[in-house]
């Protein structure tokens, strides 16, 4: 059970797609303008994860090690079908808002990255927490840089004014600000995350 | 034919909505093949190949395939298939015929089948120029040129970017913004500066 | 710089030029389009440019702080950054956009690159694309010039609907704009003061300007060859922009080829924006743009060594 966690836990911290792996970086910054459809998005990407982990970790044995690529492929484009589907018919209006970003889940590095390096080599529950940590760790991820696009750059959060009297930067909206905040963030959790490294070879060239 | 169109086509695709830029499509390759100048000018010109023939191709899928048995919900299944097998076809003509370029593309060749540049592109093709099933006339043409000049806005980016950051190398950045932060922080201002092409009268 | 042994090959020929000298020799220079732009935009421009100046250099000397660097803001780049933020900001925006300017000046476009010399971009045209982005509203609203002459809210000779003003107003600065680029007349003397003592080269300014004046002439008027490239040159922006934004060292080519190529892309986008784009000024556009491309076209003009084939 320890185990499993570990597996769960990993994918927030320390292997987090976003900041850890840098992996599935183009819905990141494309739909992280408000705090709804980061979440939408992350759910989305992880009900596919967790799919398509299970799906793959169960037939490793079946499919041939020379057409796994394409197989994979298969089985993650048939559960974002269903994500497209299911999201066009109950949430029009968050379908609308992420565009051609449901349809992109198939090719987002982090769901073939981790059928390739987890779920094709390992069993059916650990490749489904797996799939949980990795979802939980980019759906966090993608709230953070979200919330702070959508506070900064409309001054609101879920829709709600915060600031009275704060005049948003909207560039924090817009494309720029998405690329700006993503590497600033990226570059502190180097700079939380590898201090003890860093410092080490600090002291070593001195 | 519409001129206009094409020109807004041409435009769009290279300066106002820049692919890399503004609708963060293919930023892997962008980050990952983008630290010296000469891969980036291969990459670039494979995604501009594979992304105008995928075009072609999916086009001709979903208005022979898709539409006439009205499977229209097997869109991504489909042109995901096709891309990533005729991206297989691409890389293997490409080690029989040219084995230096295909040894400098490394392992960035396989990686286009899932660049989301060129998924995208086709996606939105058949967004932009079907309505309610049916081609607008010239649909075939508008996303062959959307297909090509998305790919060379592309590859713009990736040269701009490659130019910097072989500068960056020389420079005294902080420790925790070297690479991948440092990258991010320069294509906000490239985009930036990009966004003076906003609200384009043709 | 920390190291204290510099290693230079020989000759070693001593001389006073440094860097804090020029740039020191550059904010001079700029002072009297700076005077002309407080007499003509009122005492409120004034705050504008000492709180651009302050945060500016307040801004350098924490992020130096914080990285354990030198502090070296009496070397006058921060200050001069402030001081062209603040010449190309309308008079009309409030103070507190005035020092974010200059934050993001300083912070994105110079320290995260490690500081003087080694930015990629123009700190000071970074701050303005941003705060252009960010608060259209108060960076697209310019008061008409009211204190040395009587005039009323305007629109720039550049915006569409504008009629009016005869060439004479535009040299001495008698039309709504930015702070210190209305006053031609006083910036080309401090041009003139730069050139003589041979702190900027001609190519870039000569090429950016003459390919804008081409362009308007040929595109910008009712039918082909009827533009009025003489009031595109005199507005806007464009000779602040080409003598002391596009000539910046850092971020402007090395080779005479390469500065001649730079000031015709300035000019090309800066023509093609004010034409056909959606923003009425093209030139802080033109640049960024510009020094993205300033290391290929480094590599593309690079001079051959002697004897090498």
């Amino acid at each position: 059970m320890k185990k499993l966690f570990r597996e769960f836990s990993k994918g927030i911290r320390k292997e987090n797609p976003i900041f850890g792996l840098a992996l599935g970086l183009c819905p990141t910054l494309a739909v992280s303008t408000s705090v709804i459809n980061g979440l939408g998005m992350g759910l989305a990407a992880t009900f596919v994860l967790l799919g398509s982990n299970v799906i793959i970790s169960s037939l490793r044995k079946i499919i041939p090690h020379q057409v796994r690529i394409p197989c994979f492929i298969v089985v993650i484009a048939g559960f974002v079908t269903i994500v497209e589907l299911v999201m066009a018919a109950y949430f029009p209006a968050l379908s609308r808002q992420l565009g051609i970003f449901v349809p992109l889940i198939v090719v987002n590095c982090i769901i073939m990255c981790r059928a390739e390096a987890f779920a094709s080599r390992n069993t059916v529950g650990r490749s489904l927490f797996d799939a949980l940590g990795m979802g939980a760790g980019f759906t966090l991820g993608l709230v953070l840089i979200s919330g702070i696009r959508e506070a900064l750059g409309s001054g609101r959060l879920f829709g709600y004014v915060l600031f009275p009297g704060y005049q948003p930067a909207l560039t924090l909206a817009l494309a720029p600000g998405a690329l700006l905040i993503l590497g600033l963030l990226l570059g502190l959790s180097n700079l939380i995350f590898n201090q003890q490294t860093s410092r080490r070879t600090d002291e070593q060239t001195n | 034919m519409d001129l206009n169109l094409i020109l807004s086509i041409i435009i769009g695709n290279i300066f106002i909505n820049n692919f890399i830029l503004f609708k963060f499509l293919g930023l892997c390759p962008f980050i990952g093949v983008s630290k010296k100048t000469q891969p980036a000018i291969s990459m670039g010109l494979a995604v501009i190949f594979v992304m105008t023939l995928s075009s072609i191709i999916t086009w001709c899928v979903y208005k022979f395939l898709l539409v006439p048995f009205e499977i229209e919900f097997l869109r991504t299944i489909c042109f995901i298939l096709v891309i990533a097998s005729f991206v297989q076809l691409v890389e293997m003509i490409m080690l029989k015929t040219n084995p230096s370029l295909y040894h400098l593309l490394g392992i960035y060749l396989p990686l286009i089948t899932t660049n989301c540049a060129v998924l995208g592109v086709t996606v939105l093709n058949v967004n932009m120029f079907f309505k309610q099933g049916q081609g607008i006339t010239g649909s075939f043409l508008y996303s062959a040129l959307q297909g090509f000049f998305a790919g060379v806005g592309f590859m713009l980016a990736m040269l701009l970017m490659s130019g910097i950051r072989e500068r960056l190398e020389l420079v005294d950045l902080p420790k925790s913004l070297q690479g991948i932060p440092a990258a991010f922080i320069v294509a906000s201002l490239m985009s930036l500066a990009f966004m003076g092409f906003t609200g384009f009268k043709f | 710089m920390s190291n204290k042994l510099v290693v230079q090959e020989a000759p070693h020929l001593y001389a006073a030029e440094n860097h804090t000298r020029i740039m020191w020799t550059v904010f001079l220079s700029l002072i009297p389009a700076g005077v002309f732009g407080v007499l003509i935009f009122g005492l409120k421009s004034f705050w504008i440019i000492l709180v651009g100046i302050v945060s500016a250099v307040l801004t350098e000397a924490l992020i130096q702080k914080l990285r354990n660097r030198e502090v070296t803001i009496f070397d006058g780049s921060a200050a001069l950054t402030g001081l062209l933020l603040t010449f190309c900001l309308s008079s009309a925006v409030p103070l507190w956009l005035v020092a974010a300017g200059s934050f993001i000046a300083i912070a994105v476009g110079k320290q995260v690159f490690g500081g003087l010399g080694q930015n990629i971009f123009n700190p000071a045209l970074v701050g303005r694309a941003f705060l252009l982005t960010a608060w259209p509203t108060p960076m697209t609203t310019w008061p008409g010039p009211k204190q040395l002459f009587d005039g009323i809210t305007q629109a720039t000779p550049l915006a569409k609907n504008f009629v009016g003003t005869s060439y004479w107003d535009l040299l001495i600065g008698n039309r709504g704009g930015c702070i210190g680029e209305v006053c031609v007349l006083a910036l080309l003397a401090g041009v003139l003061f730069l050139l003589i003592l041979g702190y900027i080269s001609w190519q870039i300014p000569f090429s950016f300007i003459a390919t804008v004046g081409l362009f308007a002439w040929m595109f910008g008027g009712e039918s082909l060859f009827a533009g009025k490239w003489l009031l595109q040159i005199l507005s806007g922006g464009l000779i602040l922009g080409a003598f002391f934004m596009a000539t910046d060292y850092v971020t402007s080519p090395l080779t005479n080829r390469g500065r001649l190529v730079f000031g015709f892309g300035c000019g090309l986008f800066t023509a093609v924006i004010r034409i056909w784009g959606g923003y009425p000024e093209g030139v802080c556009y033109a640049i960024l743009l510009m020094n993205a491309a300033t290391p290929l076209i480094d590599r593309f003009t690079q001079p051959k060594v002697f004897g090498v084939k």
